[in-house]
């Protein structure tokens, strides 16, 4: 690709957008319950479109029904096709669940689902039906992480029981990798802490070769446990953002956005825990001091370890991070939890940016980086074209984000290090690790050799050691 | 629980058994996981290619995010293809309209980028919102004087087919504006998207012939040349889904006569070059491509024959987008020793499924609209080794313990032509002889 002319101005239209759309988060959710098949109510592209992208990050089959809409779906309604697709559905898959979003153009010509679904419930009272649950996930009102935590909000408060407290636990990790959420759960495991953890994706997106062709893959969030989401003692959020800055463009306030641990804590007394993705040390200790204090256990030997060989990675590696100027972009709470990170290590975000608009990125940057940076750039709504126009003047020397801002990287002769969605272009982004002490360790050692193969590559010398 | 539905019942047949014709060009059914795409993809992979033009995309931000930069669809020069705009509708836009949104992004996009035109996708809840993107395209184009044209192609109004036939309309609008000189023995390509280079390879092919080429419509596509495609004496048309409709406008409206072509497998490829020479009834031409294919000939068939002897009894299922390139697969597959047990296709035709019942062996079983269950179930009742399709048919095969090809718009090797035809043998190969498979096949 040519080299960049300098902007001219901000753009109207997006150029390179660093997002995606809201069914896409929803489906991912969907796919976190155990049995479940996603539909997403609009036309057939969307759920293709999602589809693809899904599976070339996971490599999974992914399996997302469409209701199919079509002209006539569009000027009389898409009852029609929501039955017949629910009655297909069932007929094929036969789900426990189905979990269904809206798109762009059901919710335009204003289809209420949660109407649907009640109607075809009433019309098919007798029969055994699949568990319904569904998102509102218009992608004119917000990102696919807003369609995520929408997604999630809604199963709970569809699902959460009331009850007596139990002494059990929510976890709402937010969109991370399976391999996260397995780390997650070890954690969890190792605290003795009963949980429920949601959405869990981690075998239903990375399953094992299977000896069967499994046509809903094993894994995921029992409606059953789901359920008991409402009588935890406690719900730990990753993330400060999530969905609950004034969404772009929203006129409707009717739609106000809640998470599911603000949803529990009004309307089951279920104590929030507001946490940061746990990455680098300084909010992965207050993870662990979280848990700490809900299992009434010290943290578990090999924690303590896997945190005191970080120290040591951080302290044997620092020379080769420091003062590196970096340009992060992504889902607004990664970043915000990667900028977390390279503040500790001394590597300067140059340029924090999102596709994202809550509106509140950048005061979260800012509280977490103290005014360490003033230089530093944090942009929401921002799209690729952008940044690159913007690399003349920031003069980077890394990358940190998905795939998408290969193209600028390459141009500029210098590494990417990938994490978050999408990472298409690499082997093994289902393995990628971001959380905990162990996630920060690998991102760590990533980061600190794309730093010192950039320099050895582009040493006259080539030396075999460093 | 079934695998077929019962409204798809009669869009899968098996050769020698079934005596009903399979039915297709259905839209897809409500609630099934199809593999198809929606109108405006079908329009979108159709324009992609054409470099030097401004694709923007009138919609919220998912049709455009998802069409970023996805198909191998290589450029000898400019690129601006290759860069995803859209006017990313959002609610207000919604509610009180996108045309304001369109027409400033059209003119800023133009200033920055200075495409030689520019084409203008509809999505599906333009139409619902009632903006009237011809208006805003006139506008655009007047001021700027380069052609804005609208593709109108909201996802819902048919299936990707139609698709085709919406950019085949939106290039008959340009076709015949521009003023290139062409000399007299010319043809133009259409439908070859120059997927890794292939179109390239084609380009040298008719060049070692005494061809000139006009339009490559659209693989690594020109905007000026394309203007120019009425000036050549013949369309050569590949992957007849796409591109047909173009042919026959043109073939009313300029009297160009148009063929028919595949170029895949050596077969296909060889009748390519030898109905151009014919065409243009020039002995010298037609001695040039014999000693083309000749030479080809010479360096392939002993490298395939031992490709061949490895390869012998293995089983191949087959699911693409059209069915004419089912056909060539069948053929390539065959040269190679692998047979075809299953084939498939996400938009074929009545005609093209019948040549099919005739090439393949009894017992194959043939569908249209494929989707996942239906196609693991097929291949596990086939005993097939090896599956070739797109990329969202890869998790399925691997997950089933099969082989993958991937023959669809976003593979990185080239797989037409002479080279292409190893390239295809080498994959083929390297997928089903791969040591992994003694893991997964301990049943
Ligand atoms: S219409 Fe909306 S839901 Fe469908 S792909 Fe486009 S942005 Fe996503
Ligand atoms: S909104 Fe319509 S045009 Fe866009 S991807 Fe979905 S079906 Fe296709």
């Amino acid at each position: 690709m040519e080299a960049v002319k300098s902007p001219k101005k901000t753009f109207v239209s997006t150029r390179n957008a660093c997002k995606l759309c809201a069914p896409l988060g929803a489906s991912v959710v969907f796919k976190g319950i155990k049995g479940c098949l996603p539909m997403i109510h609009g036309s057939q592209g969307c759920a293709t479109y999602i589809r693809r992208y899904m599976i070339s990050h996971f490599k999974e089959p992914v399996d997302i029904a469409s209701s199919n809409f079509s002209e006539e779906t569009t000027i009389f309604g898409g009852n029609r096709n929501f039955n017949t697709g629910i009655e297909n559905i069932i007929q094929q898959y036969n789900p426990e669940v189905i979990g269904i979003a809206s798109a762009c153009l059901s919710e335009t010509i204003g289809e209420d689902i949660p109407r649907l679904i009640r109607e075809y419930r009433t019309v098919n009272a007798s029969k055994a039906l699949p568990v319904f649950v569904n998102a509102s996930t218009p992608s004119y009102q917000g990102t696919h992480m807003d369609g995520f935590h929408e997604a999630v909000s809604s199963v709970v408060a569809n699902l959460a029981e009331c009850g007596e407290t139990g002494t059990h636990i929510n976890i709402f990790p937010g969109f991370v990798s399976p391999a996260d959420l397995r780390h997650l759960k070890d954690i969890l495991t190792d605290f003795g802490l009963d949980y429920v953890l949601f959405p869990d994706y981690s075998d239903s997106l990375d399953n094992p070769h299977w000896k069967e062709y499994q046509i809903i893959p094993e894994g995921g969030t029992a409606v059953s446990e789901i359920k008991r989401t409402g009588t935890a003692k406690a719900s730990l959020e990753f993330g400060y953002i999530l969905n609950l800055g004034g969404i772009n463009s929203r006129i409707t306030e009717s739609k106000a956005a809640f998470t599911a641990a603000q949803w529990l804590e009004k309307n089951r007394s279920v104590i929030r825990c507001k946490l940061g993705m746990p990455i680098g040390i300084n909010e992965t200790d207050r993870f662990f001091k979280q848990l700490e204090e809900l299992s009434g256990k010290p943290t578990p030997n090999r924690y303590e370890r896997q945190r005191g060989r970080l120290v040591d990675a951080y302290v044997d590696g620092h020379k080769y991070v420091f003062g590196k100027r970096a340009i992060v972009y992504g889902d607004e709470d990664m970043v915000v939890g990667l900028v977390a990170f390279l503040t500790e290590i001394g590597i300067e975000p140059v340029l924090v940016a999102s596709g994202g608009e809550s509106g509140i990125l950048k005061r979260e940057i800012e509280r977490i980086t103290e005014g360490k940076y003033p230089q530093m750039k944090v942009v929401s709504g921002m799209d690729f074209e952008s940044i690159n126009e913007m690399t003349e003047e920031l003069k980077p020397d890394i990358f940190i984000g998905n795939s998408k801002g290969y193209y600028i990287s390459r141009r500029l002769g210098i590494p990417l290090v990938r994490v978050g969605f999408p990472v298409h272009d690499r082997f093994g982004a289902q393995r990628l690790q971001h959380l905990g002490y162990e996630g920060t360790q690998q991102l760590f050692d990533r980061i600190t050799n794309a730093l010192i193969e950039y320099k050895q590559e582009h040493s006259p010398v080539g030396y075999k050691y460093i | 629980m079934d695998s077929i539905l019962i409204e798809r019942k009669n869009q899968v047949f098996r050769t020698g058994t079934d005596a009903q014709t399979i039915h297709c060009n259905k839209p897809s059914v409500a609630g099934s996981v199809s593999q198809r795409a929606c109108v405006f993809c079908g329009s979108r992979v159709v324009l992609y290619p054409i470099a030097d033009a401004l694709h923007i995309v009138h919609g919220p931000i998912g049709c455009a995010a998802y069409t970023w930069d996805i198909r191998g669809a290589l450029s000898s020069g400019p690129e601006i293809h290759r860069l995803s705009f859209s006017t990313d509708l959002r609610e207000k836009d919604v509610v009180f309209g996108g045309e304001t949104k369109l027409y400033h992004s059209l003119i800023e996009l133009i200033d920055q980028y200075k495409p030689k035109a520019a084409f203008v996708y509809s999505t599906c809840i333009v139409g619902v919102i009632g903006d009237d993107i011809e208006a805003v395209c006139k506008k655009a184009n007047k001021e700027k004087g380069i052609p804005v044209i609208p593709v109108q192609a909201p996802g819902f109004n048919g299936s990707k087919k139609d698709g085709y036939k919406i950019a085949c309309e939106a290039l008959a609008t340009l076709i015949g504006t521009g003023d290139l000189a062409v000399p007299e023995k010319s043809i133009n390509i259409l439908g070859d998207f120059n997927l890794a280079g292939e179109l390239w390879m084609l380009l040298e092919y008719y060049k070692k012939m005494g061809i000139h080429v006009n339009a490559t419509i659209t693989g690594d596509g020109r905007v000026e040349a394309i203007a120019s495609a009425h000036k050549a004496s013949l369309n050569v048309v590949q992957c007849s889904g796409s591109m047909m409709h173009l042919a026959k406008i043109m073939k009313d409206k300029y009297n160009i006569p148009m063929m028919k072509v595949s170029y895949f497998g050596i077969e296909d490829m060889s009748d390519a070059l030898y109905e151009v020479a014919k065409f243009f009834k020039d002995d010298e031409m037609m001695a040039k491509a014999r000693i083309l294919v000749r030479e080809e000939f010479g360096r392939l068939m002993p490298v395939l024959k031992e490709y061949k002897e490895k390869l012998q009894g293995k089983k191949a299922a087959i699911y693409v987008g059209g069915s004419f390139k089912a056909i060539s697969l069948i053929k390539a597959l065959r040269l190679i020793g692998v047979q075809t047990v299953v084939v498939g296709s996400q938009t074929g035709t009545p005609d093209e499924y019948e040549i099919i019942n005739q090439l393949c062996d009894e017992g194959t079983i043939v569908v249209d609209d494929s989707n996942p269950i239906e196609l693991s179930a097929f291949v596990k009742e086939t005993c097939a080794d090896i599956f070739i399709g797109g990329v969202k048919e890869r998790p399925i095969a691997y997950k089933l313990g099969l082989g993958f090809c991937d023959h669809n718009h976003e593979r990185k090797e080239a797989l037409a032509g002479y080279e292409g035809m190893l390239n295809f043998a080498k994959e083929i190969y390297a997928t089903a002889m791969s040591p992994v498979w003694q893991f997964t096949r301990q049943r």
